[in-house]
């Protein structure tokens, strides 16, 4: 490929390939604190190739891929080439993966205790995470959290955080510009803005955490709390995992404990500011 | 021409220790565009290999077992789903392999359940499968009638909680492919397999898996994961016993180019310490289209694999049959 990169993010590492410069020169700016693989050698291979021959040049158009891909995968713009780098980094983990169990959620950590998020695209735990990230606390990752299958720890996988529509303004007033990246307009998810985490989360992305409070946040309603039984949030997070029925037994013990240890709350919030004051509040209880 | 180094490392796995970290990325890209990861993983796990490199070959023999198991029990549903028949229910390719223990096995990625049924009992086959819970793919007519009337199998099936798809063959080729394999001695061969929870089912016997192997690889479809299939050639070769009559049998099922072809490339891509024989042109064509894989895991040599392409279907059917078929899918807009 004409244009590459190298990049280690937690414990998974990625080469990434592309037709054009444009994806890794924003790849490069954003991931400029991350260190390479370890002895150059990665885990995951991305490549970001035009759909079609001609669409090098012509309306370019980007096709994601790598070791692991989907037939069906939509073709992208060239203007949200960072986007399909990202996108391409997360197919790799979703299908790849085998050396954790895998939990669709975001992550922050305090005094060595993680606390995990989860919920549908739209719930509002990226935005959280995020806020959380630049109030006190360590952020692990707004996409994935990888529950270790012997230890019971949580390890952070904190690539990009990737900020949607609403989401953008609020970290725009609370996070330095060059940690940002360009703004991606009318996505398949609408606006989208990448931030780099703060230089803390990136340098102690190897640390491991056990996890103290799991939340599955609902954002747009009125202020609520609600216990979540421990079959309910087994269930959930199964359907959270990408991996969870490859890993097989091992998945299953690791996420039995997990299930019968993490005190789990619903949390329905009508903004940013509630939703800190209720994570806040639970997590006092949970110490 | 990367996938040079999968085939030189599956070949001798001493060599890795000679690995620079951009060889080490190209050849787990290219074993992985190849499905030959788990292999390759076997084949290097006492071998000296860089730390990094360690985890990513574990990953790779846990999936393999996985795979396994997972195409066993599925081959066991089948067996359950069959067994009201009487009738006899062989495995073919990798199901078989694993089944029965074979070298290829090790570390082989299993994709959908293969199955060769006397051709007799093909109605009834997919009777019972339907009503063990299976459902068909290609709901267009024409693909469906083209299949009952010229192809060695059933359209395929997918199973509606498994998500697995079976393929039910009642020969091992096209019947409008030109050689004419004895369906019937595949089946009057095939070996009951003795023990475990698939007793009941066969396999076929050793010489005929070599033929339908390289008939498989070489008398029909395009060459695509080419490399996998002759690397299990290379090791049911290995493992044919002496005593074996394979020119007889090759003969017999109308299969001896394909079979000396699959023994010439195996020899020279995948047999050790061997100063590799050159090979005739067309052979040496095959072995380029094999070996079309760049340090990225992309595809290259487009023109020769689109040749390959276009020769699977001449070697599937004759001109005129050939050319109303490419009319009827045209006029589909692609489809299926």
């Amino acid at each position: 490929m004409r244009h590459s990169i190298a990049l280690t993010i937690g414990p998974a590492s990625f080469r990434i390939g592309s037709a054009w410069p444009a994806p890794i020169a924003q790849l490069a700016h954003l991931y400029r604190a991350y260190p390479t693989p370890p002895e150059g050698i990665a885990d995951f291979t991305v490549r970001l190739e035009p759909s079609k021959p001609w669409r090098r040049h012509i309306r370019p158009s980007i096709h994601i891929t790598g070791d692991h891909g989907l037939a069906d995968a939509a073709p992208m713009a060239l203007a949200h080439g960072l986007l399909a780098a990202e996108m391409g980094m997360n197919l790799q983990m979703a299908l790849g993966w085998r050396r954790h169990l895998l939990l669709h959620a975001s992550c922050v950590e305090k005094d060595g205790r993680a606390l995990v998020m989860t919920g549908e695209s739209g719930s509002g735990k990226s935005t959280l995470a995020a806020q959380l990230g630049e109030r006190g606390w360590r952020l692990m990752g707004d996409e994935f959290a990888l529950l270790d299958l012997h230890s019971g720890q949580i390890f952070a996988f904190p690539r990009l955080i990737s900020l949607k529509n609403a989401a953008i303004s609020v970290m725009e007033a609370e996070a330095a510009p060059d940690r940002f990246g360009p703004l991606l307009r009318a996505t398949a998810k609408g606006d989208i803005r990448h931030l780099s985490p703060r230089a803390d989360a990136v340098a102690r992305m190897a640390e491991g955490a056990m996890p103290a409070l799991l939340l599955f946040p609902r954002y747009g309603f009125a202020p609520e709390i609600r216990t979540v039984g421990q079959g309910e949030v087994f269930m959930r997070l199964t359907q959270a995992s990408t991996n969870y029925t490859a890993l097989g037994e091992p998945g299953f013990t690791a996420l039995t404990r997990f299930v019968q240890t993490v005190p789990a709350h619903a949390i329905d919030f009508p903004s940013g500011e509630d939703a800190i004051a209720l994570v806040e509040q639970l997590w006092a209880e949970a110490r | 021409m990367t996938a040079t180094l999968l085939v030189q490392t599956l070949r001798d796995p001493a060599s890795a220790a000679r690995l620079s970290a951009p060889d080490w990325n190209a050849l787990i890209a290219a074993a992985r565009a190849e499905r030959l990861i788990g292999t390759l993983a076997y084949r290097l796990e006492h071998a000296e290999v860089p730390a990094p490199v360690r985890p990513i070959l574990a990953d790779a023999r846990t999936e393999a077992v996985r795979e396994a198991r997972q195409a066993l029990w599925e081959a066991d549903r089948a067996r359950a789903a069959l067994a009201p028949l009487n009738i006899p229910v062989v495995l073919l390719k990798g199901t078989a392999y694993a089944a029965a223990h074979l070298s290829p096995a090790q570390g082989r990625f299993i994709g959908d359940l293969d199955i060769l049924v006397p051709r007799a009992a093909l109605d009834a086959v997919e009777a019972a499968l339907i009503a063990a819970g299976w459902e068909w793919v290609k709901p267009d007519p024409y693909d469906d009638a083209y299949y009952r009337q010229w192809m060695h199998e059933l359209p395929p099936l997918i199973h509606r909680d498994r998500d697995r798809m079976i393929d039910v063959h009642h020969s091992i080729l096209p019947l409008t492919a030109r050689p004419k394999p004895d369906a019937a001695a595949l089946l009057t061969d095939s070996i009951p397999i003795s023990e475990g929870s698939l007793k009941g089912l066969r396999i076929l016997s050793p010489t005929d898996r070599i033929c339908h192997a390289a008939a498989h690889m070489l008398a029909d479809g395009d060459l695509s994961g080419g490399l996998r299939n002759l690397w299990d050639i290379h090791c049911l070769l290995t493992d044919l016993a002496p005593s074996e009559d394979l020119p007889t049998r090759t003969a017999h099922h109308g299969l001896t180019a394909p079979v000396a072809q699959a023994q010439r490339l195996a020899r020279h891509l995948y047999a050790p310490h061997e100063k590799p024989a050159p090979l005739p042109l067309q052979d040496r064509l095959i072995a380029k289209r094999l070996l079309a894989t760049n340090a990225w895991g992309q595809e290259t040599q487009k023109p020769l694999r689109m040749g390959y392409y276009l020769r699977s279907h001449a070697l599937r059917m004759p001109p005129m049959m050939l050319a109303r078929h490419l009319v009827t899918k045209w006029r589909k807009g692609h489809r299926g």
